[in-house]
């Protein structure tokens, strides 16, 4: 009886398919994100996020089909990011079925668009995506314009800096002050990736979750690299996380949705089994 | 005449994945401000995603309010959701004080910080049905878990309303309350999977009595 942590398998989709390669499932259209969803929502996925990383202009009328053809098969929350810019776009996706958005690049180019986005369609359903890199240093001394952490057991510093364009371009920003900024624009949820952990599977950036946690109010959702359901549980106990976010551990079969479920309730996680 | 339900339209939150939901069960449904497709119907849902004073002035501004207290003489099912279990509250202390549709007796209180780690409550809780006979949650087993939004819950004056409970941090709430011709629950059925699904099938089976 309480809150459960979540797992949120993430889709990266380019004209309404699905990009990764999924090796296990034996659907008629392998790659088709709708069917993934819902094949998702039936192994016990606790929401979905659907990252669009197509680059043509004709995308917003392909990702708005996928979402109305999403919310007729799959029943738990689905967020939808990549490319939304307006207070207009977002109203689209919305309006087309999805529960939340999520704002990446254009949020830190126009933060006012978190701010318009939650008065409007309220804190539940916008979404602050932060890319973010360490940034080590001797001292304190260095950087004192960032929020620092002591890094354990190592003599040394870092702070976070955000990324946009996918990752492609620093912004000088700190990463902890621009989520603490978001939260109070009225964002509902951050979703924090670490640059440095992504595509590694080596485990999330246990210290940035948990410096995030710390700082702010709102819910965590931990990405970028779990290669694993160890690290999957480190997110939860170490990293202080209200949700996992994964996708090739879960593409490409090597593990269910339950069996890390399982796992993470047998570490004392509340899960939703 | 056909069956349908109607769910209520006063320009607050997120219909579609409703509307999906009710065709996904094979049933129909309809959008939709007018009074006359509201009392024809077969049940109403009464939705809702926002501020609670703002959906008041929506639900006057589009004259509603005497429609949805019809529904009480008409004895015709409502289903309240999220937002919409709220205003059936006779007060909200979102933002103020707000009067609500008063058809429950209760206020509608904000999560004490103090009691719970964070505010919004974001995710899945599980819901303790302490009224098993009720139709809503028939072939749903107790404890199973929904999906809940919220900064905001319910706290009914007579006990008797209640028919489900969840806790959140030291916080223990109403989460699905009934009364006369009403159910209404914090959580979102329709983005709950299975056990969502089955709460929206038997609302419209008992719709269809």
């Amino acid at each position: 009886m309480t809150l459960t942590k979540r797992i949120i398998p993430c889709l990266d989709v380019t004209k309404g398919r699905v990009v990764k390669g999924i090796k296990f499932l034996e659907l008629k259209d392998a790659g088709d994100a709708v069917q993934l969803g819902k094949f998702y929502d039936e192994q016990g996925a606790d929401e979905l996020v659907f990252l669009d990383i197509t680059a043509s202009s004709d995308k917003r009328k392909i990702l708005i089909d996928l979402v109305e053809r999403t919310s007729e098969q799959v029943f738990i929350p689905f967020t939808v990011g990549g490319g939304i810019r307006t207070v207009k776009d977002i109203k689209e996706i919305l309006r087309a079925g999805a529960d939340k958005v999520s704002l990446n690049t254009s949020a830190v180019k126009n933060p006012n668009v978190i701010r318009e986005g939650a008065k409007i369609f309220g804190s539940q359903c916008i979404v602050t995506a932060i890319d973010a890199k360490r940034v080590y240093i001797n001292s304190p001394e260095e950087a004192k314009d960032k929020i620092i952490i002591k890094l354990q057991n190592k003599e040394k510093y870092c702070y976070w800096e955000v990324y946009i364009h996918g990752g492609r371009t620093p912004t000088g920003k700190d990463a902890i002050q621009w989520g603490i900024d978001a939260q109070n624009l009225g964002s509902g949820e951050i979703l924090l990736t670490s640059m440095d952990m992504d595509g590694v599977k080596e485990g999330y950036d246990l210290e940035l979750t948990k410096a995030f946690n710390e700082k702010l109010s709102v819910p965590i959702i931990a990405s970028g690299g779990a290669g694993n359901p160890q690290h999957i549980i480190e997110a939860f106990t170490k990293g202080k996380a209200d949700a996992a976010l994964a996708a090739s551990i879960f593409h490409f079969g090597e593990y269910t949705i339950e069996e890390v479920k399982n796992l993470c309730q047998k570490e004392g996680i509340p899960m939703r089994i | 005449m056909t069956f349908y339900i109607a769910i209520i339209d006063y320009e607050m939150g997120n219909l579609k994945s409703i509307t999906k939901l009710i065709q996904h069960l094979g049933a129909k449904s309809i959008i939709t401000s007018n009074h006359k497709e509201i009392f024809n119907a077969n049940g109403v849902i009464l939705p809702g995603v926002g501020a609670f004073g703002d959906a008041m002035e929506q639900l006057r501004k589009k004259n509603l309010i005497s429609a949805i207290n019809r529904l009480k003489e008409d004895n015709k099912p409502l289903f309240g959701i999220c937002l919409g279990q709220q205003l059936l509250f006779s007060k909200s202390l979102e933002m103020g004080e707000h009067e609500g549709l008063d058809l429950i007796k209760g206020s509608v209180i904000p999560f004490d910080l103090k009691k719970v780690d964070k505010v919004p409550q974001i995710g899945w809780n599980s819901v303790n049905f302490i009224n098993n006979d009720h139709y809503l949650t028939k072939n749903i087993p107790n404890n199973s878990y929904f999906y809940f939004v919220h900064s905001f819950y319910v706290n009914p004056e007579n006990r008797n309303d209640i028919i489900g409970i969840t806790k959140y941090g030291e916080i223990e709430f109403s989460s699905i309350v009934f009364k006369d011709n009403i159910v209404a629950t914090q959580f979102h059925p329709e983005k709950s999977s299975k056990h969502g699904i089955m709460m929206y099938q038997n609302f419209i089976d008992y719709c269809k009595k």
